[in-house]
């Protein structure tokens, strides 16, 4: 029987409020490493929080690269959140330069250095664009980056900080991604996880 | 937090039962506030460690960032309250004991995870030139060190946030201690949260213009029902404070 709900385990951050973001939905959401689960599910959420050459290094040492790619290819929900949002694209600066998964085209950049603007970002902060039903453009999140992902063909979210105007939520096809944690974004979050899990 | 249930005192004594956490928790989480701090207050003085349960009980009934602190006496603590589902973890007599926690907290768990909480009190110590000394073990003990020195070194051990519990100005209602929190604030580069002495939003309002701090911290002020979330967040905006205005 495969599951409603898999939560990729990288070692890569804590993946409880995530986990209990679902749970007050309704949804038993699995947290597993194991490809065969990750591939045999129906809606696959892929979190992170930390640096991109460790989670790369990680999902290279678990198998998980190809399963990713394969799983986005058979056209599953893919709900990419934080640092599993940055590794979908193609680079990131960070670390002196990594290579991520390429899903989705585009870099991912450090926060310059402007007064007044401390960096990592950590917050709430408004995104511009259409996320999600019973989401009014303009809503604020809660992030937490050092780095961001540069607005591209796909971005559906805008967000500002430190004078850069970057990819706060991302959508091409079945993928769907969020810089922001939408699992500690209070109602609105939640209501941008329920989209994703198809209770609208 | 004492015993399970919320209290607030004044300058850290005389703490008064206000009601069970879970439910404050969710009237607050869905009253706007921006992040929930829960100080589990004696676990440090009583040398307990900190009610896990109750940890696990807060993360799971609301969805807004949670700090955690109180009783953490290692990393293994750290990351139980981690798992719970705590955002950050807050030490403050741990780390004064033992500055590599700071490191060790930042290198497992992320900078972002690590806030240095202080109980800073004004002193007349010559080894405490801001003229604010440290205390530990809930106001029990002082620690001959300089508040500003002990958050500077805090950041370069890998803190990603301080917050600065006034003892002076806890449970007063006259506002924060605004000459600290300004110094703290122009010396380091992460985050710098007001606490202790909020009593109604002209003073977080000088804790933001004047004192320039990132945050603060409300608790007497709300908890009595004297205020709202929004009524605060009300005259921040109108102040031309940046706030989260709905949720």
């Amino acid at each position: 029987m495969s599951d409603r709900v898999v939560l990729v385990d990288y070692k890569a951050g804590n993946l409880t409020s995530v986990k209990l973001a679902f749970e007050a939905l309704g949804e038993e959401a699995v947290v597993t490493s194991d490809p065969a689960r990750i591939r045999a599910a129906e809606r696959v959420v892929f979190p992170g929080v930390g640096a991109a050459a460790s989670a790369m290094a990680n999902l290279k040492s678990l198998g998980l690269e190809d399963v990713l790619r394969d799983v986005v290819d058979a056209g599953k929900p893919f709900l990419g959140i934080c640092l599993g949002m940055q590794v979908l694209f193609e680079h990131s600066e960070e670390d002196g330069g990594v290579d991520l998964l390429g899903i989705l085209p585009g870099k991912v950049r450090r926060f310059p250095d402007v007064p007044g603007c401390k960096v990592p970002e950590i917050g709430w902060n408004q995104v511009n664009g259409d996320l999600a039903s019973g989401v009014p453009d303009g809503s604020e999140f809660y992030f937490v980056h050092s780095y961001y992902a540069e607005k591209g063909p796909y971005t559906v979210g805008v967000t500002e900080y430190a004078g850069v105007e970057f990819t706060a939520a991302v959508r091409k096809g079945n993928v769907f991604a969020t810089q922001f944690h939408p699992e500690k974004s209070g109602r609105l979050g939640l209501a941008v996880l329920r989209a994703f899990v198809g209770r609208d | 937090m004492i015993k399970g249930r919320v209290t607030k005192g004044v300058k850290f004594k005389n703490n008064i039962d206000l009601g069970d956490p879970v439910e404050m928790a969710v009237k607050y989480s869905d009253g706007g506030a921006d992040e929930l701090v829960f100080y589990d207050i004696t676990a440090s003085a009583e040398r307990r460690p900190i009610d896990i349960g109750m940890v696990a009980a807060v993360a799971r009934a609301i969805r807004i960032p949670f700090a955690v602190g109180g009783g953490i006496s290692s990393i293994e603590d750290m990351e139980r309250v981690i798992l719970a589902g705590a955002e950050k973890v807050s030490v403050n007599s741990l780390a004064v004991r033992n500055p590599g926690i700071i490191g060790e907290g930042a290198k497992a768990f992320g900078a972002q995870c690590v806030v240095l909480g202080m109980d800073p009190v004004k002193s007349d110590n010559p080894s405490c030139a801001s003229g604010y000394e440290i205390t530990v073990r809930g106001f029990r003990e002082f620690t001959g060190m300089d508040a500003v020195d002990w958050a500077k070194r805090a950041v370069d051990l890998g803190a990603g946030e301080i917050v600065i519990n006034s003892v002076d100005a806890d449970g007063t209602r006259g506002g924060f201690e605004l000459p600290l929190t300004r110094m703290i604030a122009e010396a380091v580069g992460v985050p710098v949260v007001a606490s202790g002495g909020a009593g109604k939003p002209s003073h977080l309002i000088d804790a933001f213009k004047v004192a320039h701090a990132d945050a603060a911290i409300v608790a007497g002020m709300i908890h009595t029902g004297e205020w709202t979330i929004a009524q605060i967040k009300d005259e921040l905006v109108a102040a031309g404070i940046p706030t989260r205005r709905v949720w």
